[in-house]
């Protein structure tokens, strides 16, 4: 591939020649726990980044605190371990001024949704060049094992020996709500699916939220089995193919529709009719698919699980349009002149 | 009628009023007159948080005071001479400061029996003898600028409300001050609405010729031009001269500006001046907080930014886990705190001194980082390129500690010849800095220099330096991450030992003791200059030998400062906190320094330091 497949990146330098995988593995041990869903995550990623076609030094990737937090350690390109919450906020300093940098951050379900919720949610309104992949394994493993703003209501956990009290958020419809122009979700375990959604997220202007079903297999081993299972998946889980119409299931026997009342719902293929069966379009305009797409599973029992790109729209990004600023005022009033400006407008002389 | 025409040397001029009476532009179009004519001045805007509190309220009086004199002068003057009082509230608020016999000009209309219940005045001043102890100029300033704009396309409200440019012709005519820049003013701000325009200029050309023809005024003042060293001059305030510093320092290094701020009280300024120079590829980013100006000022210094982070103290307390990470990462970064009074909300639109602790301080761990402080609302722009300095050839995080009354006063400046400012590089690596046993050539992000014990700023983009860097501890020179008991006890005292070094660059501090005999040394930093140079000055003038110092680098302090603290017999520190300096200096020197306190929102006066200085001189 070439940097033509991703328009987002083209003021970023490209690669003197073809990569691999090995080129952006780091000389650091990787220090997750065995069976870490991280790991296949990590793989995945160090196969994919040859296929931007950049060099590797303009590439930056930057985390907050926790387990995925360390991502950036083991990867060759420029990596900022920051601190819990803010990776997204110094991400967009870096990203708004370097144009010729591939920015990409690395957070968690608890950094990103309880401590660094602010900072996610204003830099998805920006629409900063940043693709945020957050890993979510619905528990806090750093901390040895507390709920997340993504667990289920009633876990047992070391903070909740009676049951998490709180509702949980749902990561993609938060980021569609807070006016998200790339929004998608994959599974750690996935690796095709997880790198076609990187391509795409790689080449959306913008900021891009990719939310990775992720499992901590020491403290909540199997949070997403029944995406996982080989028995389950098929009939748990539904893959969003822009311009194709929503089925899944062993025999592709259920679909999306659209009720009389306009919510959407998961019904028998065979009764509805398949011309029932609603086309995903992650290009449209208004939300409001994405959105009530993300509404569909079961967040106890994840039955109808859609994966894949949600939204994917056009967007000037924040950056961009920073730049475009500097450069209007500039050619408006001319490059600024440091005498001028320290003499100011109202001057008088003292001879 | 020919009035007579008195000299005078100084003079200090308060206007106050409600907060929506116009009293802010009313002293700025004086000030700016002023500085035109050539006097030295120094002047003191106070007004509340609320935008506007009830109208004739005491909490909705807003008041600016100016000082301006034939000779050099060092502070927004301690009593007013005149006092221009817009309504009952602004009477009351103010009359205390008053020196009996001062000036004293009232607006009668506003003397109303309602507006006199609002503040409580139980009869009317004017009236009752109360006020008899002052030169009482009883106007009817409102019924006079209606009167005076009849036939004028402006409604009554309107009308009304060009009362102060009213009273600003009138103390012009009295003052003697030139009219031209005030109309060209009012020309330009109301270009768009020519009849407000009108309006105003006859307002104001009103009050001038009411001056000139009542006898309710019998003396006109003229205050000669004060002789200062010959140039090119502007006035400025603390905030302006402090965005200039910030450019003029990114346009000395080459480096862009990046401001990440969150408005707050009184620093806000500063982002809106930078905003309104982007044509100097400046680069300003209105944060969702306080947390993510700075984080993303620190992103932009990866990236090899020229990073500025602005706030006020209760900003700072926000950030102190991403100062912390600065300090660990070892990248320039500056936080500029315009200090205000805490704790907590405080005094959001007051001045004090009291986050000196807090930025040597406030953070987990032994995080040290870099102080400047200001000592003039001018010097804010010297500031601001020596604390980038710091920063840069030291990649460290550095406070500029500004405070309300520098930022919102001003002074009469020497405009800088932009080719002669210090400069400085930033030196960004640019290739391996390190051969391994295998002779393979690497890059060590922690590897520094042996002078500065700066590490190198390797931004991304530099082939061959990709690196990874964070908050966790890192092995001395490699930089990867380091858990090691002996590691980490190097690493913190080599970031402090970093920071220690930057002494050797900074310049000795000076004492100024004319007489060569004083026993005494008064020692203070920032916004306190003005008052304790103008305090040591009276002391002077009534035959006292007083030393002064002024402390501009706070951390590291001049290498020399010990030696001049034990020179002297007494040390006073006057603080407007409980004394903060005097803690640091006790500790570090072992010197018993006499501190002097006040946290009134309020710059010190000068006689009131006078006293105490007195005091401390008659029992030595």
């Amino acid at each position: 591939m070439t940097t033509n497949t991703f328009p987002a990146l083209s003021l970023v330098p490209k690669a003197d020649g073809p990569q691999t995988a090995k080129d952006f593995k780091s000389d650091q041990e990787v220090r997750w726990c065995p069976g870490c869903g991280d790991y296949a995550i990590l793989s995945a990623v160090q196969s994919f980044l040859p296929d931007l076609g950049v060099a590797r030094e303009n590439i930056v990737f930057v985390s907050g605190i926790g387990c995925s937090s360390r991502f950036p350690y083991y990867l060759d390109t420029f990596g900022l371990h920051s601190i819990h919450g803010r990776a997204p906020a110094i991400a967009t300093g870096l990203a708004s001024s370097r144009p010729d940098l591939s920015v990409w951050v690395i957070t968690g379900d608890g950094d990103a949704l309880s401590i660094g919720g602010n900072h996610l949610i204003h830099a998805l309104r920006r629409n900063v060049n940043l693709k945020i992949l957050l890993f979510n394994n619905r528990i806090y493993g750093l901390t040895k094992g507390q709920y997340s703003p993504t667990s289920e209501q009633g876990k047992i956990t070391k903070s909740t020996p009676e049951g998490s009290l709180d509702y949980s958020f749902n990561p993609v419809s938060l980021a569609l709500g807070a006016e998200a122009t790339f929004v998608a979700r994959t599974i750690d375990s996935d690796r095709k699916h997880l790198t076609e959604v990187l391509t795409a997220a790689a080449a959306h202007e913008g900021t891009a939220l990719i939310e990775i079903y992720q499992n901590c297999n020491i403290f909540n081993d199997g949070a997403w089995d029944p995406l996982k299972d080989s028995d389950t998946r098929d009939d748990a889980m539904m893959r969003l193919v822009h311009g194709q119409p929503i089925r899944f299931g062993k025999d592709m026997q259920f679909g999306v529709t659209r009720a009389a009342d306009g919510h959407i719902e998961v019904v028998e293929v065979s009764s509805a009719g398949e011309g029932a069966i609603i086309r995903h379009d992650a290009h449209a305009k208004d939300p409001g698919l994405a959105f009530a797409l993300s509404r569909l599973a079961n967040p106890r029992t994840l039955q109808n699980t859609p994966i894949g790109v949600f939204r994917d729209v056009q967007r000037p990004s924040y950056d961009r349009l920073l730049r475009e600023q500097v450069a209007s005022v500039t050619e408006k009033k001319g490059k600024g002149d440091l005498q001028s400006l320290l003499n100011g407008n109202d001057t008088w002389n003292v001879s | 009628m020919t009035k007579q025409v008195v000299k005078l040397s100084r003079v200090v001029i308060r206007f106050a009023g409600d907060s929506g009476d116009g009293m802010q532009l009313t002293g700025d179009r004086f000030t700016s007159e002023t500085a035109g004519l050539g006097n030295d001045l120094s002047t003191l805007p106070d007004f509340p948080a609320e935008i506007r509190a009830p109208a004739g309220t005491l909490p909705g009086v807003s008041a600016f005071q100016l000082h301006f004199a034939d000779h050099h002068i060092m502070t927004p003057g301690d009593a007013p001479n005149v006092l221009v009082a817009m309504n009952p509230a602004a009477l009351k608020a103010n009359l205390k400061d008053l020196p009996r016999g001062a000036d004293l000009i009232v607006n009668t209309d506003e003397f109303t029996k309602r507006n006199l219940e609002k503040v409580g005045y139980p009869a009317n001043p004017i009236d009752d003898g109360s006020l008899d102890a002052y030169n009482v100029h009883a106007v009817a300033l409102t019924s006079m600028t209606v009167e005076a704009l009849k036939g004028y396309a402006v409604s009554k409200k309107d009308a009304e409300r060009a009362k102060n440019m009213y009273a600003l012709g009138l103390l012009c005519w009295l003052y003697n001050r030139p009219s031209q820049g005030t109309l060209d003013f009012l020309r330009s701000k109301f270009a768009k609405n020519p009849d407000i325009m009108n309006a105003n200029i006859a307002a104001y050309e009103a009050g001038w010729s009411f001056g000139e023809t009542t006898e309710a005024f019998s003396v006109q003042y003229e205050i000669a031009p004060a002789s200062m060293p010959a140039g090119l001059y502007r006035n400025i305030t603390g905030n302006p001269a402090l965005s200039l510093g910030l450019i003029a320092a990114s346009e000395i290094s080459g480096l862009p500006l990046f401001l990440g701020s969150y408005p707050i009280t009184p620093a806000s300024d500063i982002l809106h001046e930078l905003s309104k120079h982007k044509n100097f590829g400046v680069m300003t980013f209105q944060a969702e907080d306080e947390i993510a100006g700075i984080g993303a000022a620190l992103g932009a210094a990866y990236g090899g930014a020229l990073a500025v982070t602005t706030t006020s103290g209760p900003g700072v307390a926000l950030k102190s886990e991403a100062i912390g990470l600065a300090v660990s990462l070892e990248l320039p970064l500056l936080i500029i705190d315009v200090q205000r009074g805490g704790p907590s909300t405080g005094l959001p639109t007051k001045t004090e001194q009291s986050d000196l602790l807090q930025a040597m301080f406030g953070r987990n761990g032994e995080a040290p980082v870099a102080i400047v402080a200001p000592q003039s609302p001018s010097d804010c722009f010297f500031a601001a390129i020596e604390a980038a300095r710091i920063a840069v050839e030291y990649r460290t995080p550095v406070f500029i500690l500004s405070d309300g009354s520098l930022a919102n006063g001003s002074e009469p400046w020497l405009v800088p010849d932009a080719a002669s400012l210090p400069t400085f590089e930033p030196n960004f690596a640019t290739g391996p800095n390190h051969t391994a046993d295998d002779g393979t050539e690497e890059f060590w992000p922690y590897l520094r220099d042996p002078e500065t014990l700066a590490r190198p700023w390797a931004i991304p983009g530099t082939k061959g330096l990709e690196h990874r860097i964070g908050g966790i501890e890192k092995a001395d020179g490699i930089g990867t991450i380091s858990y090691d008991a002996d590691n980490h006890d190097k690493m913190v005292r080599l970031r402090q030992a970093k920071i220690d070094a930057i002494a050797r660059t900074i310049p000795d501090i000076t004492v100024d003791d004319p007489s060569g005999l004083a026993r005494v040394l008064i020692l203070g930093w920032g916004s306190t200059y003005g008052p304790i140079s103008a305090a040591c000055r009276l002391v002077r003038t009534a035959e006292g030998s007083v030393a002064q110092a002024h402390i501009r680098h706070l951390n590291p302090f001049p290498s020399n400062l010990g030696e001049i603290l034990r020179a002297y017999d007494k040390v006073v520190v006057p603080e407007m906190n409980l004394g903060q300096l005097a803690l640091l200096l006790r500790a570090k020197y072992l010197v018993d320094v006499i501190s002097y306190n006040q946290v009134r929102g309020m710059p010190f006066k000068s006689d009131e330091l006078a006293g105490v200085i007195t005091d401390v001189l008659e029992n030595l």
